[in-house]
């Protein structure tokens, strides 16, 4: 199998899904090769370099220079038409989710998405919520997949050595539609919920943005920064820069501690690789129960004022 | 402004999920169905452009079994001027390139500046329909749109990125935009909207009439997730709880 992953530049490094997808692609397939454009791609390359892959690509050309999915489907489908990649790897990111779908259209081959695991040539994704999971396959040997987050770890990627080589794509500017504007923040915050040892995250359980305040007090006596779930900052209790979940951050900390947090699968996916999760939520039955480690039922707004004595005292 | 609105009637999210016989998709004849939620918003958002704009046509464009004319009339209730009913027999469909192209058989004729849909389905959650079938049609695509303007001959649209990055783009219509939940805040019916309704027209596009070319991808096992984790379950009184906290902080994960 010839195995081509995209990676996507975000703002000069590789993003976490990225790593996880060249992990995915070392285990689906034995020839993988890597795909980058954008700017900046100095670091990038740096860092592909020290990657057991076949090579690198690089794509310089100005209509690619910042993401577009008219620029970015073409260059793929030229690269995969190029080099003969029958299978092409991602992670399942919103840039993703924008973009290859016209890749899957203009190759004619299907784009199975969302992936929770593999094994040969079967890919189970989730399906009906997250309440069932499918099995999916290709009707022939080429497809375009995407992987969840922590589907792979970073910590398996095979390292090794190659080299780069720039692929000279065939771009007219009629083929870039879309006129984009610089991306930007609507609240920014000095907080880095990624590089967070310890994270205690706030969910409707808390009840009211009166009682927030006692997540702050907690993760202050464990020396934790505070995250929340999507409901939370869309009432406006917890600003949206300390968002876990599919639109919001990514995280992985050695200890996720979810306060009243259900579990919806939007959430899941931006912190399910945390090392250990502690999940306190009054319904025994929440799916975040299913994914923690220490599953405390109970009531949130009982629950932390005592523990927050308890660490005062120990 | 002619707009299409792409609606998937899927389970609702109380319903039950019984596996079927040949354990490849839910037993449906149990199944209470919906309107795919994030396919309310789109709705939704189609019909607040044609009213800013005080023209236009919202059209619902549905795929599925008979059983589908449900969501379609529940979104003439809501206001949309007319359905296409592309029917499908037997199991649904679950390749989505299959999908795309049988609606771009109907979709094509009908000529419209706009084509919305949600931003995935609460059944299967493939979540490319929509672009699938703005780059047949040789349009401009968007995904994950949290707010949309029209301007002369462009849509401009807020598209959301993650960890709380946003962009405005601007695309020439036609354009194909899949629609982030959450941006507006869909209507319900009217007695005099659901009266209405009923004398709006939906048109039946027979399977027969459409190509389907070869299956890309199938579904070939649905089964119950195990849990991977070993979880240790924690209840009782508050007060031994937090005991039993604090020495897991302490002594088992040394984060305190």
């Amino acid at each position: 199998m010839n195995v081509l992953v995209v990676l996507e530049n975000n703002r000069g490094k590789l993003h976490r899904l990225s790593t996880e997808a060249i992990v995915g692609a070392q285990k689906v397939g034995s020839m993988v090769s890597a795909l980058v454009m954008g700017e900046d791609l100095e670091n990038i390359v740096n860092e592909l370099e020290a990657c057991d892959l076949e090579k690198i690509i690089t794509v310089d050309h100005d209509l690619v220079s910042t993401y577009n999915a008219d620029g970015y489907s073409e260059v793929v489908k030229q690269v995969a038409q190029s080099f003969s990649f029958n299978i092409i790897l991602a992670g399942h990111t919103y840039q993703t989710r924008d973009f290859m779908p016209r890749v899957s259209a203009k190759l004619g081959i299907p784009f199975i998405p969302d992936i929770v695991s593999v094994n040969d040539n079967i890919f189970v994704k989730q399906v009906l919520n997250a309440k069932l999971n499918a099995e999916m396959s290709s009707a022939s040997d080429s497809a375009i997949l995407s992987f969840q987050s922590a589907t792979f770890s970073e910590e398996d990627l095979k390292t090794g050595s190659c080299g780069s080589e720039v692929f000279e794509a065939d771009l007219n500017p009629s083929v870039v539609r879309a006129v984009s504007e610089s991306p930007f923040q609507e609240d920014q915050g000095d907080v880095d919920l990624e590089s967070a040892d310890v994270l205690v995250s706030v969910g409707r359980g808390i009840e009211k943005e009166e009682n927030v305040p006692l997540a702050f007090e907690l993760a202050k006596k464990m020396g934790a920064e505070v995250s929340a779930s999507r409901p939370v900052v869309d009432s406006g209790w917890i600003d949206s820069f300390r968002q876990v979940g599919s639109s919001g951050s990514n995280v992985a900390p050695k200890l996720y501690f979810s306060l009243g947090i259900s579990g919806a699968i939007q959430h899941v996916v931006g912190m399910k690789g945390s090392k250990k999760i502690m999940a306190i939520n009054k319904d025994s039955d929440a799916p975040i129960f299913e994914i923690a480690d220490y599953a405390i039922v109970g009531d949130v707004l009982e629950i932390v004022p005592k523990l927050i004595e308890a660490l005062d005292q120990s | 402004m002619k707009i299409a609105v792409l609606v998937k009637q899927v389970p609702g999210g109380e319903s039950s999920l019984p596996i079927n016989n040949s354990q490849n998709w839910i037993d449906e004849s149990v199944v209470t169905f919906v309107m795919n939620p994030p396919d309310n918003f789109a709705l939704e958002e189609a019909l607040l452009i044609k009213e800013k704009m005080e023209q236009g046509e919202v059209v619902i464009v549905s795929m599925g079994p008979q059983r589908v004319q449900k969501v379609i009339r529940e979104g003439l209730a809501k206001g949309a001027d007319r359905g296409i009913h592309i029917e499908e027999d037997g199991q649904i469909e679950i390749d989505p390139l299959t999908i795309a192209r049988r609606f771009v058989d109907v979709l094509e004729s009908e000529n419209f500046d706009l084509i919305l849909s949600g931003l995935q389905s609460d059944d299967t959650g493939m979540g490319q329909t929509g672009v699938l079938i703005g780059e047949l049609l040789g349009i401009s695509t968007a995904t994950l749109a949290v707010e949309t303007e029209i301007l002369d001959g462009h849509v401009k649209v807020k598209r959301e990125l993650e960890s709380g990055w946003f962009q405005w783009l601007q695309l020439p219509l036609p354009a194909s935009i899949s629609i982030q939940s959450g941006l507006n805040t869909p209507r319900y019916p009217s007695l005099k909207g659901i009266m209405g309704a009923k004398k709006k027209e939906i048109k039946l596009v027979s399977s027969s009439e459409i190509s389907s070319g070869e299956r890309s991808q199938s579904m070939d096992r649905i089964f119950v997730p195990t849990a991977s984790k070993q979880t240790e379950k924690i209840e009782g009184e508050v007060d031994q709880t937090v005991g039993r906290v604090v020495e897991i902080l302490k002594s088992e994960l040394k984060v305190i």
